[in-house]
């Protein structure tokens, strides 16, 4: 789980780091991206596995219409309209979902893979350890693309100084909206590996973007391989603290984790603002 | 031209006498539950939105977890009341004490974190609150608590189950001790802290002010008031669960309400609660009950195309108007 957090986090953190804006709707487009997996899958027989380079580009897709028809006039405007932009947004999607496909629980029946691995004592869901694998893979591309590529380093340009970037001939406005494609691609795998093991419903997003919430600010603002690091932090508190203590707790135990992580170093384990 | 300058404050009391005046006068005339729960509702937003427009629009501190603080107040005083029998007018004040307590203990760590890392931190606490509530089983845990039903209607059990008009009067009483209180604040030295603090917290400390105890205690007037509003709305629904008073929803629709009105101004708080509730309420009658969301559809579209074309919030239309009166 805690890799599938820390591509969702990775998102979210990209776009922060980019423009210091907080997307409240992450969560909402983590619910998208899973609804089109499902709707793949029952409509046009794609496994999740199969269909997900297409909810990668649809959630991209997404995020770059929703730069350029929101985020784009918010951008000078003061921090509390930012957040209400999003926070609109993810009311706007989420009411939307309910709307368009009702309240009722979606699972995706038979996925390719199924079934569970035995390690010893421990077992292991098949599709869990493949979406975990996955988001992996897929948080490598993403800071190999980040760090090695022209536009990755345009990108990282831009995040320091926006100014000074689009002094250098960046343009800084394709560069916003490719950074809110690329994050929202982050939440399209995400949703696409979750929906394998995972209820599909319009509310969905709601917790795992408190979590990634956290988990960003837990590894600092705008540092994305840091936010690895965090995500399988939680991933694990998560884990842990639904043994020790009851499971209803779980999410008490991460966000007790992030306040202490906090206090004692308030800019995040490895933020830099 | 000079005489503007002396007619509009008295322009402006008038409208705000006679806006009282009409708010005193409103049961009279509109004797249906309907209106008058809408008026009460945006008392009750306008208090709630008043108090977080302390802490968030006068000391620039963005609080997402003012339902603890609301929380609070609805679970002291209805346990009290519910355990003991003690009058909910005294497990209020009981609740506001509590929930400045809190507001130090949460606040004393809190305060050292800055932007959005504030606000992160604020939810968790809200988060963690919530889920410690849900699972604490004395108190009720997840089904809540009823506040036993007293009848007939008394003044000291703070129940009136024959007309709304009290409650409209209490809720009405709330929001102009929270209105009395911010001006208070935007009057004294206090304020300009506070004001400080919002502008640049560094500068502030370099100039002397305790930024630690300052920020804790806007934090604490804004609990306080919150409080307040929570064993209100108690007393006014009967029935509360963590679900209804803890939840990051009602946090955030706080601070949508001071946002849509105008942050850190006096009447914007008050001015955003008297659109949103109505709106809220309106698009809930005419098109919620369908199971279907089209109105949190509506809401949604409205909360982004407010942001997106008024982010000031509606107070900064009168102050363009104003700086416009003034430029010519």
């Amino acid at each position: 789980m805690g890799f599938v957090y820390a591509l969702i986090a990775a998102g979210l953190s990209l776009i922060f780091g980019l423009m210091e804006i907080v997307n409240f709707a992450h969560g909402e487009f983590l619910m998208v991206a899973m609804y089109v997996t499902f709707f793949a899958w029952t409509l046009a027989k794609l496994d999740p596995l199969v269909s997900l380079p297409l909810v990668a580009l649809a959630l991209g897709g997404l995020g770059w219409a929703v730069y350029h028809g929101i985020i784009r006039w918010v951008l000078d405007g003061p921090m509390l309209a930012q957040i209400f932009a999003t926070f609109g947004l993810a009311v706007l999607l989420r009411s939307a979902a309910q709307f368009l496909f009702g309240i009722d629980f979606h699972t995706v029946n038979e996925p390719l893979l199924s079934g569970r691995l035995a390690l010893g004592p421990v077992f292991i869901g098949v599709p869990q350890l493949a979406a975990s694998v996955t988001a992996l893979g897929a948080f490598v591309g993403l800071h190999l693309f980040l760090s090695r590529s022209e536009t990755g380093v345009a990108l990282q340009a831009t995040a320091q100084d926006r100014q000074a970037a689009s002094l250098m001939g960046i343009d800084t406005e394709r560069m916003f909206a490719l950074g809110w494609a690329i994050g929202s691609a982050c939440v399209g795998v995400a949703g696409g590996l979750l929906a394998m093991f995972f209820y599909i419903f319009p509310d969905v997003g709601g917790s795992f973007a408190l979590l990634a919430y956290v988990t960003v600010a837990l590894g600092g603002f705008g540092n994305v391989p840091a936010t690895l690091l965090a995500g399988v932090l939680v991933g694990l508190v998560e884990a842990f603290g639904g043994l020790v203590l009851t499971p209803a707790l779980k999410y008490s135990a991460v966000f007790a984790l992030y306040l202490g992580v906090v206090l004692w170093r308030p800019q995040g384990l490895f933020g830099r603002f | 031209m000079a005489p503007a300058g002396t007619v509009r404050p008295v322009l402006i009391r008038a409208v705000l006498g006679a806006l009282l005046l009409g708010a005193l006068a409103f049961p009279a005339v509109f004797t249906l539950p309907f209106p008058r729960h809408i008026m009460i509702m945006i008392f009750l937003y306008g208090t709630l939105a008043t108090a977080w427009n302390i802490i968030a629009g006068y000391c620039g501190q963005i609080s997402l977890g003012q339902a603890v603080f609301f929380g609070v107040g609805a679970y002291t005083s209805s346990l009290l009341f519910k355990e003991t029998g003690l009058t909910p007018w005294a497990g209020m004040i009981v609740g506001v004490i509590l929930a400045v307590i809190v507001s130090q203990i949460v606040g004393y760590p809190v305060f050292r974190l800055r932007g959005h890392y504030f606000a992160i931190a604020t939810i968790a606490v809200g988060e963690i609150v919530q889920s410690l509530i849900v699972n604490w089983d004395a108190i009720g845990g997840a089904r809540g608590v009823f506040v036993p039903i007293k009848r007939p209607d008394s003044f000291v059990n703070f129940q009136f189950h024959q007309s709304k008009a009290f409650y409209y009067y209490i809720a009405l009483a709330l929001l102009l001790l929270a209105l009395a209180v911010t001006r208070l604040i935007e009057r004294s030295r206090r304020g300009y802290f506070f004001r400080a603090i919002r502008e640049d917290q560094d500068a502030a400390a370099a100039l002397g002010v305790n930024v630690a105890r300052e920020k804790l205690r806007a934090l604490a007037i804004s609990a306080a008031l919150t409080a307040m509003g929570g064993t209100f709305y108690a007393q006014y629904l009967l029935f509360i669960d963590p679900e209804s008073v803890f939840p990051l929803s009602l946090s955030i629709l706080i601070c949508l309400v001071a946002v849509l009105g105008g942050v850190g101004t006096l009447w914007g708080p008050v001015l955003g609660a008297v659109v949103l509730v109505p709106l809220q309420e309106g698009t809930r009658v005419m098109l919620g009950g369908t199971g279907k969301a089209l109105d949190l559809l509506v809401y949604g579209a409205l909360i982004v195309g407010i942001s997106v074309f008024q982010p000031g919030g509606l107070m900064a239309l009168f102050a363009r108007s104003r700086t416009a009166g003034s430029a010519r």
